[in-house]
């Protein structure tokens, strides 16, 4: 299952995991981010165990979004040991996405 | 509503609107220009039945003749949005609005690109590319928009909605339509700023800002893509083997899609990808 993050979970899922953890910092109304829900619900299979696949409404949690200086969605993050480890911009494939968690 | 509309005239684009046509589909073909081949200085000679070299821009006019000798429809337009819709997707071009049950991207490569220092680094952190996209998070800022043509007209009307601060950069461009905002004619030298966007430099000074949008000549199939959230991947639009993108009826062929950037392998796209679309239609009115 694809996490849904929220202020309250983040610290605990994303920044205190022992795996890491690929963020998609999207919105509602941005149609190219719902491109990219079925891509992370394959990846999410594909990594299971190895890494956790969330994603994170800009709109509703909004200070996650601006700590992260989020200005553009679809943005991915992969957190690695509760740090960035590296982001990009855009819709992407499932293989690029699992490039960028280097599972 | 069309069947299909093919965005561009060029190898691929009229080779797949030929396809189309002797399957019985009738295509919209709209082209900008001539392409790639157009500033090609050297004669084309390693293409299949050539009585003698010939130049790019030549070959390229006469397939738009081909094309239009087969009863083909091909119109010179720009697109400049390309959205979804319930049905299918719409199209607007400079004077007109078009429907189509299915889209060919076969706009070739000549893209402009943003060559101003500074523009990497702010990508995402104060530079966006798509104003729908990413207009919320720039609610009532300062903003600015730099193009002069039907393009920024369109995604300055988005702005214009969100913030009552935008400016024009027309970098010395004549604007093809008059703007109620403020329209600075000075030449980008560069972006500045820390953690993200703070400056535009120009050659006659600064300009504070907190946003800055690109729209400057006409959209690129990457562009339409990005809009869309089709998978773009080291500036190639992403098709699977029936050359259709992970957007259902939204096709791709030629230099568009990467592999080599030859005529012959965009007339072979152009062909393959008929196909695909002739079944897509089929199998569509078949659903319906």
């Amino acid at each position: 299952m694809v996490l849904q993050l929220t202020t309250e979970n983040f610290d605990k899922e994303v920044l205190k995991s022992d795996i890491p953890v690929l963020v998609d910092f999207w919105a509602t109304w941005c149609s190219p981010c719902l491109r990219l829900v079925p891509i992370l619900e394959e990846l999410d299979k594909e990594v299971g165990g190895l890494a956790k696949v969330g994603k994170l409404d800009v709109d509703a949690e909004y200070e996650i979004a601006d700590q992260f200086g989020i200005m553009s969605i679809p943005t991915i993050v992969v957190f690695k040991n509760g740090k960035v480890h590296q982001s990009i911009i855009g819709v992407q494939s499932k293989a690029t996405l699992r490039k960028l968690l280097e599972v | 509503m069309k069947k299909v509309v093919i965005i561009g005239y060029g190898p691929a684009g009229v080779t797949a609107a030929i396809y189309l046509k002797r399957a019985g589909i009738e295509p919209l073909v709209i082209g900008k220009d001539l392409g790639a081949l157009n500033d090609y200085s050297d004669l084309v000679e390693n293409y299949y039945g050539l009585n003698e070299p010939i130049e790019g821009k030549k070959l390229i006019q006469q397939g738009v003749n081909q094309a239009k000798r087969l009863g083909i429809q091909i119109i010179t337009d720009s697109v400049i949005s390309l959205q979804q819709s319930e049905s299918g997707f719409v199209l607007k071009t400079k004077h007109h609005t078009y429907e189509a049950e299915s889209v060919l991207l076969a706009t070739g490569k000549t893209r402009q690109t943003v060559n101003i220092p500074g523009f990497d680094k702010f990508r995402g952190k104060g530079i966006s590319m798509c104003a729908t996209c990413d207009g919320y998070f720039y609610r009532r800022k300062k903003l600015a928009i730099i193009g002069c043509g039907a393009y920024m007209q369109h995604e300055l009307e988005y702005l214009n909605r969100i913030s009552n601060d935008v400016t024009v950069f027309a970098q010395g461009n004549a604007l093809e339509h008059k703007v109620q905002n403020p329209v600075v004619m000075d030449h980008i030298l560069s972006f500045k700023g820390e953690d993200k966007i703070s400056h535009i430099i120009t050659d006659k000074g600064e300009y504070a800002v907190d946003g800055v949008f690109i729209a400057v000549g006409v959209p690129s199939s990457i562009d339409f893509a990005s809009q869309l959230g089709v998978i773009v991947e080291k500036n190639n639009i992403a098709v699977d083997k029936n050359y259709q993108t992970n957007i259902e009826g939204l096709f791709a062929a030629g230099d568009i899609i990467g592999g080599k950037l030859q005529i012959s392998k965009s007339v072979y796209d152009g062909m393959q990808v008929a196909d695909s679309i002739y079944l897509y239609l089929k199998n569509k009115s078949k659903k319906a």
